[in-house]
């Protein structure tokens, strides 16, 4: 994620310059980085034997919770928020399992890509409801999760189906060196694919624009309502790709939606994305969900019962979110 | 108005809009020709933010014919209106606070080595252009907005009290840059309180009064008594009101300690070293231009804002008010204008009228039905409030709605009333209500602060007035003297000679008193 | 706001041709209780027609048995919606009254484990209060992160205490699911003077109306001087106690506590509030129809059970009938 600098830097000077300044503007991104460098040596200290098998074994368990945080992030960057992320997932999950399930390779890659325009469909509706309605958008992603779970548990009603051998393949094991799991790279390279040309083009801008500022957005020629669905649409679309991730990491495909919208929620907040519109990107998410999942190795490690991560983890949220409004009641007083 | 429409870049002619009942803008024209500054004016109420909405786009006109370069113009956006040639710089700056300047730009697809250009000419070339909206100071965002619209060189800058918040520097490179667009094919519709900014861009000026274009004046040495004349109309001619028994008032009030002293207060930038006393029994007006630091004012008096500096005193002893309900125990009560931000639309007459009573937290508990139906009658009675449709208060008219505000007060009995634009907006015969019924709440010992947009009602309802401009108190005027004319002139902060009491006494005697139009949009 | 004139007489003429086309409207505005009554009653003929003979005095204390806990639940939702929040944490902090009742009463008797697990819920209660009021985090977030932290808290209890095992009192059993004269659900002992107290208190003490006016406008309720915190305190604190009373009635019924008992009721309490008219955005709303709207919830559900309908279809019927209820309510009343 750059700043969005369409020029190419020319010397050193230059580069360092632009480094500055994006270090300046992602502060919190960093010092994820650095949280994120820290329990990787407080596993490795717990836990000598941490090597490259088990950090393949967390891109791969990350993977559907990454998708999920990056869906999440997109919406509330524009200023909405979606409760059916968890739900979306789910149903994209069950329709790759039944389809592919004892199909050829190729019919598997038509699978993918029809799970992922039904994303698309799904975030397109969820958005499209907000708008049209006027319910306020918790309500209705909050009843459209309903909807998608019921839909997902109408195609399969206990986990089952199955994945393509090829799919199951592109995320395990390493690629080149052996620190390097395929899973991250399918991961950085999918959301870097979307997101960065995204996020320089005019639409990412009025992304950032209506969660940032509604009215300043509407003066500066924004189509409030259809960029609002755009959002959802792209929450539909990485919601289907974790639902992906969800059957090829486990094989079959998850009717239950299981906690992955409350997890995307507190990983975007963790990951620096303003609840109220308009800040952040998806790399500090993705370094959260990474963060949060090495906490919990390392309470395992440390022995601590692996329950406690869920307090743990609720705890960071709330922690987080109320050093945030502290942060922002101090900015505003000022 | 010799042009003919051809030679017009913009003309709008007999534009009007309607609010349901309420006339926003009755009958507007507005004719800009190419290569000059046209200045925009009206006092609070005539109609110049409801052109200035239609001409951007943000509202469509009942009637009227607008068109740019000839050809009909017609926008349901900002951006559509920009399409059509016309490009307005906001009051509030219209950038994304949370994207760089850069990205800003791209948004709105503005060149940006055109609007480096002008960020230099407006005297802030080494503006970086990666910085975050959110971290720059007003008067830069309101520059960059200014030059972002310069660079796209549309046909109309509209600018909308461009130079408030800044400072005297960058106003002064503004008004040079915005006096270099004449003689080009291009115009600026200047919209501004200040006249002296007026004198020194303009080239002429439309005056809307009451929603309807009353004269075109060109702009000259001298030429501010004209247009002050035209936004006042027939009042500046006519004598004053009839000022109730003021002499009466003042001797009660000279030996009593001020329910409310404020000593020095000052808030931010937007007020300075601010004092004054109210007395129990008087009617205090504050006279100011919109902006002036009035609402900075009323929100420290009030208990919302906490003052940077200055002391406060309520019956002789100093207080700091932590919130609103800190204000209502020492006894002030507020009155907001925007009605929106008192009533709890959804709700009862009933249940608006008795919010007071059960802020407290010892009043959490079952309410005494009885003694509150007594108190809520006795208030909905005082006032004439029309009850019949008193089960959401949002289906009340809007005159009825500010009654019930003021009902919520008198209901549980007034100390100090400090009241904001009270009338703004409701039709004339409440208005003399509410007038009526301030005098009756100063004439039993309660004292009331009461900032009005509308100058006629000082000499209506208040016993004197004080003037704010920029921040400070310029004037006091005795309510004998405070015709609007005066008020008027104060207000803008003109200079004294230009005050000549004479001048106004003898116009006062020479044309006879005729009958004020019973005025404003309702 | 309203468009209406000012001079009095004119009020009603401009609207009048407006309201006898869409009487209903007003209908749904000023009284929404009427058409949920009807709809009700439609359902239960409903269920009636697919099953002929289910009505009887045993199906109706059944269905208000089934009903209570809910509508308890919903309680929670209505008064934080009319505030204009919500309280996405009563399914934990329900489930966590009910277990920590259940494995307490083993060892400890059954008024010392009641005692714990209402304090336990004032905890929690008292932490999303501060959260909301004071920090000003938003509700749906606080709540969400306060039900992961209990139930993380309860996971790590369960398996300290999974030696001790659980037991529900005989008294807790009779009131959950013990049903007198045939047809009388005793949990109506707890349930009706909990729900007069709210619609009474909603309507006549000074406290209700504060909720009313923080959801309706909290910049006036401020201004008129309500300490807007102190309310939102007061209203989690009270949230979470009565989810544990419903958590409590819902082991009497299940017969079991678990870590996570009430979590399927959660979206289904939202949804009770919904249907029965209390805005999410705030100030309108109350709690009569949130009971009639946990009864039509608990009849959809025996309605589908009987028509062999799959849980799924239960699930994508109650969320577009929230969709649906919101759009509709929020047309009918955001005419301005």
């Amino acid at each position: 994620m750059s700043s969005g600098e369409a020029t190419v830097p020319r010397d050193r000077a230059e580069i360092v310059a632009l480094a500055g300044s994006w270090a300046r503007r992602n502060v919190w991104t960093l010092g994820l980085l650095g949280l994120l460098v820290v329990f990787f040596a407080v596993t490795r200290i717990l836990q000598p034997n941490y090597g490259p098998a088990a950090i393949q074994g967390l891109a791969i368990a990350i993977l559907p919770i990454a998708f999920a945080a990056v869906a999440q992030a997109v919406v509330v960057i524009s200023g909405g928020i979606d409760l059916s992320v968890g739900s979306m997932m789910a149903l994209a999950s069950v329709t790759s399992a039944v389809l592919m399930k004892d199909q050829g390779d190729l019919f598997g890659v038509a699978v993918v890509v029809g799970v992922l325009l039904l994303g698309l469909v799904v975030g397109a509706i969820n958005g499209a409801l907000v708008v049209v309605t006027k319910v306020p958008d918790i309500v209705v992603t909050l009843a459209m999760s309903f909807v998608w779970a019921g839909t997902a548990l109408l195609i399969l009603n206990t986990p089952g189906g199955g994945a393509a051998p090829w799919l199951m393949a592109i995320i395990s094991g390493p690629l080149g060196t052996p620190w390097l799991p395929k899973a991250m790279v399918v991961l950085a390279v999918l959301v870097a694919v979307v997101w960065i040309p995204l996020r320089r083009s005019t639409l990412g801008l009025s992304l950032y624009a209506l969660g940032s500022s509604p009215l300043a957005a509407f003066r500066s020629g924004v189509a409030v309502g259809p960029t609002k669905i755009i959002a959802y649409t792209l929450t539909g679309f990485f919601s289907a790709l974790g639902g992906l991730a969800l059957t090829a990491t486990g094989g079959v495909g998850a009717p239950v939606p299981g906690s992955y919208t409350l997890q995307s929620v507190a990983a975007i907040v963790l990951g620096g994305v303003s609840l109220a519109g308009g800040r952040g990107g998806v790399l500090g998410p993705i370094i959260a969900v990474i963060v949060l999942a090495l906490v919990r190795t390392d309470l395992f490690f440390a022995g601590v019962d692996p329950n406690w991560s869920t307090a743990i983890q609720g705890a960071i949220l709330i922690g987080v979110v109320m050093f945030g409004s502290l942060v922002a009641m101090r900015r505003v007083r000022v | 108005m010799i042009d003919v429409g051809s030679d017009l870049l913009l003309s709008a002619t007999d534009v009007a809009k309607h609010y349901g009942a309420v006339v926003a803008l009755r009958s507007a024209s507005l004719a800009v020709r190419p290569g000059e500054v046209h200045a925009l004016m009206g006092a609070n109420g005539a109609g110049k933010s409801t052109l200035v909405k239609i001409l951007t786009g943000g509202v469509r006109p009942d009637h009227g014919e607008i068109l740019v370069r000839g050809k009909p113009f017609a926008a349901h956006s900002p951006s559509e209106a920009r399409r059509g040639g016309i490009v307005s710089v906001y009051q509030e700056p219209a950038l994304i606070p949370d994207l760089d300047v850069r990205s800003n730009l791209r948004l709105t697809q503005s060149p940006v080595d055109a609007t480096r250009h002008w960020l230099a000419e407006l005297g802030i070339p080494d503006l970086d252009l990666t910085d975050i909206v959110r971290d720059l100071p007003l008067a830069s965002l309101r520059i960059i907005d200014l030059a972002r619209a310069l660079a796209i060189e549309p046909d109309v800058l509209m600018l909308d009290e461009m130079t408030a918040a800044l400072p005297a520097n960058l106003t002064e490179r503004v008004l040079e840059v915005i006096g270099r667009q004449k003689g080009t094919d291009r115009s600026v519709i200047f919209i501004s309180h200040r006249l002296i900014e007026i004198a020194a861009v303009c080239d002429r000026a439309t005056v809307l009064r009451e929603g309807s274009t009353v004269g075109v004046v060109d702009v000259s040495a001298g030429s501010e008594d004209r247009i002050v004349g035209l936004m006042l109309g027939d009042i500046a001619r006519g004598g004053p009101v009839e000022p109730a028994d003021s002499s009466a008032r003042a001797a009660r009030a000279a030996d009593a300690v001020p329910r409310l002293t404020t000593r020095n207060l000052t808030v931010g930038t937007k007020l300075s070293d601010v004092s004054f006393d109210l007395y129990p029994g008087e009617v205090l007006g504050v006279v100011a231009l919109e902006g002036q630091g009035q609402d900075e004012l009323f929100d420290v008096l009030s208990g919302s804002e906490r003052p940077s500096g200055g002391d406060l005193l309520v019956d002789g002893a100093a207080v700091s008010f932590r919130h609103p309900a800190d204000a209502i125990r020492a006894g002030l009560v507020y009155v907001p204008a925007d009605r929106a931000e008192a009533l709890l639309m959804q709700r009862s007459v009933r249940e608006n009228i008795a919010l007071p009573f059960t802020t407290p937290f010892g009043a959490w508990g079952p309410i005494d039905v009885r003694e509150e139906r007594r108190k809520v009658d006795k208030a909905i009675a005082t006032l004439q409030i029309d009850t019949r449709a008193a089960s959401e208060v949002r289906r009340l008219s809007g005159g009825n709605q500010q009654k019930v505000t003021i009902a919520r007060w008198v209901a549980g009995g007034v100390r100090t009333m400090l009241c904001f634009d009270p009338t703004r907006g409701i039709d004339i015969g409440t208005k003399q209500q509410i007038y009526q019924l301030l005098r009756d709440l100063a004439a039993a010992g309660a004292a009331v602060l009461l900032y009005t947009s509308e100058l006629k009602e000082i000499q209506l309802a208040c016993d004197r007035a004080i003037v704010i401009f920029g921040g400070r108190i310029v004037a006091e005027i005795a309510v004998v003297d405070a015709d609007e004319a005066t008020l008027l002139r104060a207000a803008y902060d003109l200079r004294p000679e230009e005050l000549m009491p004479d001048e106004v006494a003898s116009a006062a005697v020479a044309v006879e008193a005729t009958e004020t139009s019973p005025a404003g949009p309702a | 706001m309203s468009g209406t004139a000012g001079t009095a007489g004119n009020t009603g003429a401009p609207r009048s041709a407006a309201l006898t086309t869409s009487g209903w409207r007003r209908i749904i505005r000023d009284q929404p209780l009427i058409p949920l009554v009807v709809l009700l009653a439609a359902l239960i003929a409903l269920l009636e027609v697919a099953k002929p003979g289910i009505v009887s005095g045993n199906w109706v204390a059944t269905t208000v048995r089934a009903a209570i806990p809910l509508a308890i639940l919903a309680a929670c939702q209505t008064l934080s919606m009319l505030t204009g929040g919500i309280d996405l944490s009563v399914g934990a902090v329900a489930s966590m009254a009910a277990f920590l009742m259940a494995t307490l009463a083993t060892g400890q008797g059954p008024i010392v484990a009641l005692a714990v697990a209402f304090a336990a819920a004032l905890v929690a209660g008292l932490v999303n209060g501060v959260g909301i009021g004071l920090f000003k985090v938003h509700p749906l977030i606080m709540t969400l992160g306060m039900s992961l932290v209990v139930l993380g808290l309860m996971s790590v209890y369960g398996l300290l205490m999974v030696r001790s095992g659980t037991l529900i009192p005989d008294q807790i059993l009779w009131l959950g699911s013990g049903i007198s004269l045939g047809f009388v659900p005793n949990s109506l002992v707890v349930f009706v003077p909990i729900a007069a107290l709210i619609v009474v208190g909603l309507r006549r003490s000074g406290y209700g109306r504060l909720l009313f006016a923080v959801g309706d406008n909290a910049v006036a309720a401020r201004l008129a001087g309500t300490r807007v915190w102190q309310v939102l305190l007061a209203l989690y604190i009270l949230s979470a106690v009565l989810a544990a009373v419903a958590g409590i009635l819902i082991t009497g019924v299940a017969n079991t506590a678990t870590v996570s008992l009430v979590e399927q009721s959660v979206l289904p309490s939202v949804a009770a509030a919904v249907i029965g008219g209390t805005s999410i955005m705030g100030g309108r709303g109350g709690y009569a129809g949130t009971i009639v709207g946990a009864l039509i919830l608990t009849v959809l559900t025996t309605l589908l059970t009987v028509l062999e309908m799959p849980e799924a279809v239960r699930q994508v019927l109650f969320g577009a009938i929230i969709v649906a209820v919101a759009a509709a309510y929020t047309r009918v009343t955001g005419e301005g």
